[in-house]
């Protein structure tokens, strides 16, 4: 029995194409992925991300607890609303999850994890705090009582459109630089988003987003699926759990070095084993020169050695093939490589792990 | 519900097959297929002259999601192939019947006959 989220019946009305995702079902297009791609880089779309998982903590020993937990320092985190994204490893320096961190007050955080990955987030979080005998009670907001919708609108005309339904969030959220929140009423709204584009992401009461998702869409967002959502994504090289990093891989082997805070003497679990072991990959981007399309777990073959694609599409902004892929260390950016696909050697240009961000192609 | 012509035939593995008059027979990927892959952005088609075997991979399709086999549904030889759908995958979605894919003189005509009509690949469709 797939996992609904409080939107399903808006997707279906839709007429949305839904898959299994990660034992949810949810919408991987409403018609065209590309223009629903199209749509966030160059006006907005807006997103069902209620399968994500909201967790929120709170209690005296809150930061204490989150310095230990995670790789990134949540003493950066120093003005309420502010947001932290970071790896959660486990003692190999594996990662378990990525998320983000938001600060409220120094007795309550809420994080927000993958879907796929929720159930074992929230045992790896308790059995911490017991383990070290922190104050903090951690709350799932998904599922049951007290759950949360999350709808993400991204895009440029994003900020503009949620004004335009939610007036009374404006004074709160117009100076919201990128990765920060606030709360308004009964909805938190943070500057954060997985499209490489402005807009936000709207947590609220579960029973509370259909309804603002019929403004939304009344004031003419256009509802996206996964698969733009994934599409966008890579085009901004943000790393998808799963595929780019899992707990077998180092955050800094995936990309993540600049979210792993190891400089201090801050002790987080995870930290021994990456001192020990060091980066042992790169993770960088492909563009194919030759026609085709660029998959997880193709083979890279450069000369130094082989690595391997861990996500790939066609990027609608570049109109070319892209990729990130784990590389053997010293093959640079410029570097010409093959690609096997399908037995075939394809050639294909080595380039920084970013494709397209605020509407334009960055390569 | 997606089209189903009924002067088509069709194989399981959702490529639909049309007789011409000459004796070859002209394939494609059913409009159902190209609804489940989404948009289509790549299309490699099979070499000219080449012989292969029925339900072997001929062809490869990709959309922004995934990447699909196209199989030929009969065994023959390649006589033509459609570089305009190659140019533009996305002339695939627009009319999945339009924009065929490749040309084969099969090995046996009869074999044509024995693929399934429209009903019986509107029930694997609709199964699917």
């Amino acid at each position: 029995m797939l996992k609904k989220t409080v939107l399903n019946a808006a997707h279906r009305a839709l007429n949305a194409r839904m898959v299994d995702f990660g034992g949810w079902d949810m919408p991987v297009n409403y018609g065209s992925q590309i223009e629903e791609h199209n749509g966030v880089r160059n006006d907005c779309g807006m997103f069902d991300v209620s399968h994500m998982c909201p967790v929120d903590l709170v209690g005296a020993d809150c930061r204490p607890f989150l310095s230990r937990l995670v790789a990134n320092d949540v003493a950066k985190l120093t003005v309420s609303g502010k947001a932290l994204y970071s790896a959660m490893l486990n003692e190999a320096g594996g990662v378990i999850d990525d998320l983000i961190i938001y600060f409220l007050t120094d007795t309550r955080f809420r994080i927000v994890v993958n879907a796929g990955t929720a159930e074992k987030d929230l045992a790896w979080m308790q059995a911490k705090a017991a383990e070290w005998k922190m104050d903090v009670t951690i709350t799932q907001r998904r599922d049951g009582a007290n759950n949360l919708g999350i709808i993400a609108v991204q895009g440029p005309n994003a900020r503009a459109k949620v004004w335009q339904v939610l007036p009374q969030a404006k004074a709160a959220t117009e100076g919201l630089k990128a990765f920060f929140a606030a709360e308004v009423d009964q909805y938190f709204i943070a500057s954060t988003g997985y499209t490489g584009e402005d807009g936000y992401e709207i947590m609220m009461p579960a029973g509370e987003a259909e309804s603002l998702w019929n403004q939304l869409k009344d004031a003419r967002v256009a509802p996206c699926g996964l698969g733009a959502r994934d599409t966008l994504r890579l085009e901004a090289g943000m790393n998808l759990y799963g595929q780019d990093m899992d707990e077998t891989v180092s955050p800094l082997d995936a990309g993540l070095s600049w979210t792993v805070a190891m400089k201090d003497d801050r002790d987080f679990v995870g930290k021994s084993a990456l001192t020990a072991v060091g980066q042992q990959k790169q993770f960088l981007g492909l563009i194919l020169l030759d026609k085709g399309v660029l998959r997880g777990h193709q083979k890279v073959i450069t000369a130094q050695g082989e690595g391997e694609i861990t996500s790939g599409s066609f990027s609608p902004t570049l109109q070319q093939s892209i990729a990130l892929a784990r590389l053997p260390l010293g093959v640079a950016i410029g570097d010409e490589v093959q690609v096997d696909i399908r037995g075939k050697l394809l050639k294909a240009k080595v380039t920084k792990p970013v494709f397209a961000r605020n509407g334009k192609a960055v390569q | 519900m997606s089209n189903v012509p009924s002067n088509l035939k069709y194989a399981a593995s959702h490529e639909w097959v049309l007789k011409n008059a000459d004796g070859s027979v002209t394939i494609g990927i059913t409009d159902h297929a190209q609804e489940a892959l989404g948009d289509l952005v790549f299309v490699e088609l099979p070499e000219v002259g080449a012989h292969y075997a029925a339900d072997k991979e001929i062809a490869v399709v990709e959309s922004v999601k995934a990447a699909a086999d196209v199989y030929a549904p009969i065994a023959g030889t390649v006589t033509e192939v459609n570089q305009d759908a190659a140019d533009a995958p996305e002339s695939v979605n627009a009319d999945a019947y339009a924009a065929w894919l490749f040309k084969m003189t099969p090995d046996n005509l009869a074999d044509v006959d024995a693929l399934l009509d429209a009903a019986a690949y509107q029930a694997v469709a609709d199964a699917a």
